[in-house]
């Protein structure tokens, strides 16, 4: 109502007559303030881009970057690398000298098998090589579905998952499940592509002492505590232990069983990379799960790279439909780069085909792995590190001269003195600034099938001799 | 559609509806769930829709013309089941094989098959151990030969080429300026590197400079240090865009403010410049320029693999610090073998004038291609002679439909969505290849053609018609 209004207006006008000073004045002063800030510029953080042009200019004269890539001396240990000509089969070629193989990871002797090479062919005669394509944008054939099937069949698993490039299976497969906010505990001696992949996760990584069940332990009640202080994020929060089967540097088989009762009592998930135990442990060579008798599907994720026993390119996982599923859509590695060449494909299926029907085989990599092992006891200066059963050793100097490139041009000596005698042996080789816990120098000696056993005691006896005479100087 | 998505899943989590998707353990029901609920929300309603349109099996070589398995669902494309059946002779328009060296010609192959016989497939050691076979050596050089400079190097995987080598090369305390298209490996590879990432917009020269003054100006965040060393990544041809790197431009800012540069050409080696040697030879400008010159041999040669090239300080260093040499397999004899045999194809050395050949087949269809689909009033995005032809769809709905029906009429396409895309922005992907005649090109356009009026897919309003008569002008008077 118009009246009310202008009564309301009335009595304001009234009120203001009737204020007391200060009040006014104190009002006028407020009122005065907001005008100046609204009007007032706003307030900048000092930056340099207070900066006029031509100092600018000065700036961007002045500055000079570092060179792309640091000079490389000529004697780094792996700037010059061993030329292997001729196929890298039992019998090798290295720099001219013909050796018997003792460094290749060529397990099962698959690499010259007859049988894969027909195959293989057979293969690149239908398909060519390449497949052109991602697997979603019809890059994927029927010898990948073959073979994941048949991989599948082979571990007993629901389903398997195919890569084409051995280090970014556990690279990918990681980062698909554990995001930033989770919890991995991982052994201290995991190898640089799960430390790549743990890196690319950007999870909280916790390590626990090698093959140490109680420190591994000790942690995960630490967490338990830490969780009960803040259950509602424990609840979203996922944990994961990653363990290797058998583990590439240090020649040693994790303590699966403790690991699955570990599992169900804190209620963590179990990734387990495979790459040195598939087609080597177990009776029929499933690896480390039929070695103890433990149930497939204890484990959540087996990872392994088929470049080993299996002798092909590539690697899979497997595990159950519900966990594998969810990587043809986040794993990076499968989704955005080209599937495996077909013929490649056919030779690792031609290869387990082979290791199906000969079982024998595994117990008799095992047998030689043993009987290496007893061999190269004893060794004056170099100790054996790896257990029996484990087909890549290492072999470290006893007493370390207390510098790395001093021990590698010592062990670099033993190598080359073998090469001279036709055994082809090889460093383990790192990249010392990016490890996180850098394993000491070593000599990598590789067992397999094709091996006699006069070769095993020739090799032995010259490694013997060589380190006789190298190491006593 | 939202509304719908939630509706279903929660009839799905009462028990109403069947749930298809494979579960958890009884054992492992009182675990952390291992996935996210609305992680998997657009994956369980939109996706699975249209789901049949990827991984389509095929079962015989990637070349011009493929069989496509067939596949059908039962439940609405929770699972798959193969009939037996194939599609035989579909035009294959998804493949990147551009020079059509995706073949399997006894003749062509011969020393491939050669190199399978005496080496086998797999090399079973590292290249710093002992997998370093002479083959690989003479791959590397003749890489270098190819792209004009000093040294290269070769790996097993594109995906691995970056993302194993860019943190040897960048690290903390460095500046990595990423165009804003960037493939997944680029990121991740600048990820794993620990350096500072920085985004420019798509091809934008002034957002780049801008960056560049800025950055050299101000140092690193917060200490305000100098940086280390920036560097410039940028591709050749970008995969879901088909446009070209500003390359002139780029090298021109990349001497003002002393930074370096890093291409990676995994489509555009062996698919632009008049004699295939990628965008440097596009443009003119010398290949030592570019301090990093990154490729792929799966596209363009048929094979598997990448490269890095450049000087021969910088392929020295990778040697020795580069995560795949010391860690990852060697590359397969028999794939080196065809990356060789394909490259000495491309220069010509053979003998032959294949190479040649291929290479001006690929600009003629390219040019073909994308004219008669302007003219018909598609949208395509891209530089005239880049041979990735992206169609926009725009319409998520309309992927489906148009996929589907391309493949009734044996023809298949690619076709991406979100999240490759802006979910605005779907899209069809045409891959041109060497191989493909102008009849193939023809059929493909003649159902493009009839897909686009049903679906109406012609949103151009630049529509010059070859039909002229619907354009007649005395239609228009009689109406009135």
């Amino acid at each position: 109502m118009a009246a009310g209004q202008q009564w309301v207006l009335v009595e304001m006008v009234q009120a203001f007559y009737e204020a007391p000073a200060y009040h006014l004045i104190l009002e006028g002063i407020l009122i005065l303030w907001i005008i100046r800030l609204l009007f007032s510029k706003t307030y900048k953080l000092q930056e340099r881009s207070d900066l006029t042009e031509k100092e600018k200019e000065e700036l961007i004269e002045e500055w000079q970057p570092e060179p792309l890539v640091p000079p490389v001396s000529k004697d780094h240990p792996s700037r010059n690398y061993d030329v292997v000509t001729g196929p890298p089969s039992h019998k090798i070629i290295v720099n001219g000298k013909e050796c018997i193989n003792f460094a290749s990871f060529n397990f099962l002797g698959l690499l010259d098998s007859e049988r894969v090479k027909l195959k293989a062919l057979s293969s690149l005669k239908k398909y060519g090589v390449g497949t052109c394509g991602p697997r979603g944008f019809y890059g994927t054939f029927d010898v990948h579905l073959e073979l994941e099937e048949r991989l599948a069949r082979f571990m007993g698993t629901e389903e398997a998952i195919i890569y084409s490039y051995g280090f970014a299976t556990i690279a990918s497969a990681i980062p698909a499940y554990s995001k930033r906010g989770d919890i991995i505990f991982v052994d201290e001696a995991a190898c640089f592509s799960i430390q790549k992949g743990l890196q690319a996760s950007r999870s909280f990584v916790k390590h626990f002492k090698h093959n140490d069940m109680e420190d591994l332990e000790r942690l995960l009640k630490e967490q338990e505590i830490e969780d009960q202080k803040n259950p509602r994020k424990a609840r979203v929060i996922r944990r994961f232990i990653v363990v290797e089967g058998l583990y590439i540097n240090t020649a040693d088989v994790c303590p699966l069983p403790d690991l699955v009762r570990l599992k169900y009592r804190y209620k963590v998930r179990i990734f387990l990379e495979e790459s040195m135990s598939f087609g080597v442990l177990g009776e029929h060579g499933r690896g480390v799960t039929e070695h103890f008798g433990v149930n497939i599907d204890d484990i959540d994720l087996i990872s392994a790279n088929m470049e080993n026993a299996l002798a092909s390119i590539g690697g899979f996982c497997c595990g159950r439909s519900f966990v594998i599923d969810h990587q043809r859509l986040s794993g990076q590695g499968y989704c955005f780069s080209a599937s495996l060449p077909p013929m490649l494909a056919s030779a690792a299926i031609e290869a387990l085909n082979i290791m199906e029907e000969d079982p024998g085989i595994f117990r008799l990599l095992q047998d030689k792995c043993k009987h290496v092992h007893k061999a190269l006891q004893g060794t004056p200066g170099l100790k054996l590190v790896g257990e029996p059963l484990a087909p890549a050793l290492h072999l470290q100097l006893e007493n370390s001269s207390g510098s790395r490139t001093e021990d590698l041009k010592l062990l670099r000596a033993i190598v080359d003195y073998s090469l001279d005698r036709q055994i082809a042996l090889t460093l383990a080789r790192y990249l010392d600034k990016e490890e996180r816990f850098l394993p000491p120098p070593s000599i990598r000696v590789v067992v397999t099938v094709e091996q006699t056993q006069e070769e095993i005691q020739t090799a032995a006896q010259c490694i013997r001799e060589a380190a006789l005479n190298i190491l006593k100087r | 559609m939202d509304i719908t998505k939630k509706k279903r899943d929660f009839l799905r989590a009462v028990g109403f509806e069947k749930c298809h998707q494979a579960q958890e353990r009884e054992e492992q029901k009182d675990f952390v769930p291992l996935y996210q609920d609305f992680e998997n929300f657009y994956k369980r309603n939109l996706y699975t829709r249209v789901r049949d349109n990827w991984n389509r099996p095929i079962c015989s070589l990637p070349g011009p013309v493929f069989d496509v398995m067939e596949r059908v669902s039962d439940d609405y494309n929770w699972t798959f089941r193969l009939t037996g059946r194939t599609i035989e002779n579909v035009i294959n328009m998804g493949s990147y094989n551009y020079l059509g060296f995706a073949e399997n010609n006894v003749d062509f192959l011969k020393t491939v098959a050669e190199e399978t016989r005496q080496y086998g497939v797999g090399v079973c050691s590292t290249r710093q151990e002992l997998g370093n076979l002479s083959t690989h050596e003479k791959l590397e050089r003749l890489v270098a030969e190819f792209l004009g400079v000093e040294s290269a190097m070769a790996f097993g995987m594109g995906f691995a080429t970056n993302s194993m080598n860019i943190p040897a090369l960048v690290g903390k305390g460095c500046l990595i300026l990423s165009d804003e298209l960037n493939h997944t490996s680029l990121i991740l590879g600048a990820r794993l590197s620990g350096a500072t990432i920085r985004v420019f917009k798509h091809n934008n020269m002034q957002s780049l400079e801008k960056m560049l003054k800025d950055a050299i100006c101000s140092g690193q965040p917060r200490t305000h240090r100098a940086w280390k060393k920036i560097l410039i990544m940028v591709e050749g041809i970008y995969s879901m865009e088909g446009s070209l790197v500003r390359l002139p431009e780029i090298l021109a800012l990349k001497k003002k403010y002393k930074a370096y540069l890093y291409l990676d050409e995994a489509h555009s080696i062996g698919a632009v410049g008049p004699t295939g040697r990628g965008v440097t030879e596009y443009f003119g400008v010398d290949p030592n320029e570019v301090d990093v010159l990154m490729g792929t041999f799966t596209k363009s040669f048929g094979a598997a693999g990448g490269y890095i090239a450049g000087k021969k300080e910088l392929v020295d260093y990778l040697r020795s610090h580069s995560h795949s040499a010391v860690y990852a397999t060697a590359m397969s004899p028999p794939v080196v073998e065809q990356i060789i045999r394909a490259i000495k194809c491309i220069m010509g050395v053979d003998g032959t004038t294949e190479g040649q050949r291929r290479v001006r087949q690929l600009a003629e269809n390219t040019r073909y291609l994308r004219s008669r689909l302007k003219e018909m009033g598609f949208i395509i995005y891209g530089n005239q002679d880049s041979p990735v032809v992206p169609l926009l769809l725009y319409l998520p709905g309309k992927v489906g439909a148009f996929s589907r029906a391309m493949l009734k009429r044996k023809i298949g396409v690619v076709v991406v969505g979100f999240p490759a895309t802006p979910i605005t922005e779907a899209r069809a992907r045409f891959c041109v290849s060497a191989a493909h005649t102008r009849e193939m090109l023809d059929k493909v356009l003649q159902s493009l053609d009839e897909l686009g009026d049903d679906i109406k897919l012609k949103f151009s309003r630049h529509r010059s018609s070859y039909r002229p008569e619907l354009y007649d002008e005395t239609d228009f008077e009689l109406d009135s």
